[in-house]
């Protein structure tokens, strides 16, 4: 329990990031700031894991755990992005993914 | 808990020190032997496979979340099997001269790939699931993007990464709001727990589902699949259209069939829905291609719809037929991705209208993609067959009205897909071309690749046993 601050404040914070990475990942148009909103993603489900566990079930840890292994995953995933993305700039000279479109239905 | 029980992970365990007997077999050969890394591999996943099919013990460790079952166990020798053939496949491909110098990454890759669905196959609770998950997705995107030198790959790769990313941050969307409805992540609990089903669990449901129908690509989620199915090699493709997809098929069954087994009458209208659609749209937009690789994407989406036509009946019937299913889709697709890989490495040609003609001078190549084909599109004497038969009966053994218009739009579907898996077929029998693919000798490799692949779709059809078996194994599933 934090002093002053109900669950449903920072659920509140937590589904916006989660709906402004989904927004961000569907709008943006330069790769690397698709990443960004991808970990946008990741983070709010991070928040939320460990709130649920700090207020609902503050005996467990579960939730910490699982947000272990979230953050961590995610910089495994960040950089297998990046090195891609590096890879993907040297073929075609741009991360914009208009461009980088070769393949269309 | 002793060291003994260690041995339920055997697949898991042979598997990490095959990956690091290639480690460090790369780093103690010079550069001018490393052509002996990739026949060395494939000797060791030879034997992994054989040693995956001893008898061994049943049981759960670290606190249930690894589970050891019959049903895990021969889901996993069916994905070696796989992984098997497609190595056998790959060989060809280390010939060259760009790729001889990154073999062993090829290998250690797909390796850690495979151990992460292991983990994935049988896990026991989210967090391994998770986990699994990731370690089977994020490589896989490295190996997509293996040609370096290529635009399509570098394409592919990122796309299949980031398209992954978002859909593993909406599953664990939803984990998250499972574990503040029920403060506990592992199946067992989950299972037993006694609770009411609030919205909380109808949301978390809905975007577990989501996220898992990225991973099937199914179809309001399909739409990386075709442009990394086309930009990967070959043989990544391959992987990705059968091992990947039947690993997550499989476990996305368990899961449904277990932890929200009280949500039955959430899930199946959901997945009647997307059922219908991914039929519908994988079909049809397999209609309208010309590339092979293409070709196969939408093919394969098609039959992940008629997957689901498996899982909606939530009996042991319908989990013992999408297993079936999945070891037939292994063989059939293989063979045929074995027959295109083949032609692409030979000759580089990579569209329908290449193949015209081509049964004048490939014969054999040709009749095997033939039996292929009639395999994915249901035709009786093969495999595939009686996997689709199996399950429409699964599906239809529900026994509603709706469950039988469901059966009844998957007839139709697989009288569409008839003529789309014919037209290759026609290319190569009935088409008149002048310059057809010229006579070439396929390599051993390839050749052992496709025989097996050819007699497993034969065999299963008809050896009746497998089947029982299978059937056997999932009852004592919980919730069935």
């Amino acid at each position: 329990m934090i002093q002053g601050i109900e669950l449903q404040h920072i659920l509140i914070i937590t589904t916006l990031m989660f709906f402004v990475g989904v927004y961000g990942f569907l709008v943006r148009r330069n790769l690397i700031t698709i990443l960004m909103a991808s970990e946008l993603i990741l983070n709010s489900v991070g928040i939320n894991f460990v709130v649920f566990n700090k207020y609902l079930y503050p005996t467990a840890m579960q939730g910490y755990m699982f947000t272990i292994f979230i953050i961590a995953i995610a910089a495994a995933e960040a950089a297998v992005a990046i090195a891609i993305i590096i890879n993907v700039y040297r073929r075609y000279k741009t991360i914009n993914v208009e461009n980088v479109s070769e393949m269309k239905y | 808990m002793n060291l003994q029980s260690f041995l339920l992970m055997r697949h898991e365990l042979v598997l990490i020190a095959i990956t690091l007997i290639v480690l460090i077999a790369e780093l103690a050969t010079s550069d001018s032997r490393k052509s002996i890394i990739a026949p060395l591999a494939l000797c060791l996943f030879a034997v992994h496979t054989i040693i995956g099919f001893l008898p061994m013990e049943y049981g759960s460790l670290f606190g249930g979340m690894f589970n050891s079952t019959p049903i895990n166990g021969m889901v996993k020798n069916i994905l070696n099997i796989g992984v098997l053939i497609v190595l056998l496949q790959a060989q060809k491909m280390f010939d060259s001269e760009i790729n001889r110098g990154k073999v062993s990454e090829y290998f250690i890759v797909l390796f850690s790939t495979l151990i992460g669905m292991f983990y994935m196959v049988s896990a026991g609770d989210f967090l391994m699931f998770y986990i699994g998950l990731e370690i089977a997705t994020i490589p896989l995107a490295a190996l997509a993007a293996f040609n370096r030198g290529e635009n399509k790959s570098a394409e592919a790769g990122i796309k299949l990464l980031l398209s992954s990313a978002l859909s593993s941050g909406v599953l664990l969307y939803g984990l998250s709001m499972l574990y503040a409805a029920n403060g506990s992540l592992f199946f067992d609990a989950l299972i037993h727990g006694n609770y009411e089903i609030t919205h909380l669990h109808t949301l978390a449901l809905i975007f577990f589902f989501a996220g898992m129908a990225f991973k099937l690509s199914l179809v309001p989620f399909h739409l990386w699949a075709a442009d990394v199915y086309e930009g990967a090699p070959v043989n990544v493709t391959s992987y990705l259209s059968v091992i990947s997809k039947g690993a997550a098929a499989f476990i996305f069954t368990v899961v449904l069939y277990t932890v929200f087994h009280n949500y039955a009458d959430k899930w199946q209208p959901m997945m009647y829905i997307i059922a219908i659609l991914t039929m519908i749209v994988g079909n049809l937009f397999a209609l309208r291609q010309n590339n092979l690789k293409r070709f196969l994407a939408f093919s394969s989406i098609a039959q992940a719809g008629f997957l689901l036509l498996g899982i909606i009946s939530g009996t042991a019937m319908g989990m013992a037929t999408v297993v079936y299913y999945i070891l037939v889709y292994v063989f059939s697709n293989l063979a045929a991705f074995g027959v295109i890989s083949i032609i692409e490495m030979h000759t580089g040609k990579t569209t329908i209208s290449d193949l015209n003609g081509m049964y004048r001078t490939n014969p054999k190549l040709s009749l095997a993609l033939m039996l292929a084909l009639f395999s994915l599109a249901g035709i009786p004497p093969v495999a595939g067959f009686f996997g689709k038969f199996f399950l429409f009966t699964a599906a239809a053994s529900v026994g509603t009205t709706a469950n039988y218009i469901l059966v009844l739009i998957a007839l139709l579907n697989t009288i569409i897909s008839l003529y789309y898996y014919l037209m290759p077929v026609k290319a190569m029998f009935i088409n008149k071309n002048d310059s057809p693919i010229a006579y070439f000798k396929s390599d051993v490799y390839a050749k052992i690749g496709l025989a097996i692949s050819l007699t497993g779709m034969v065999v299963v059809g008809f050896a009746s046993p497998i089947f029982e078996n299978i059937l056997a194994a999932c009852f004592g599933i919980v919730g069935l």
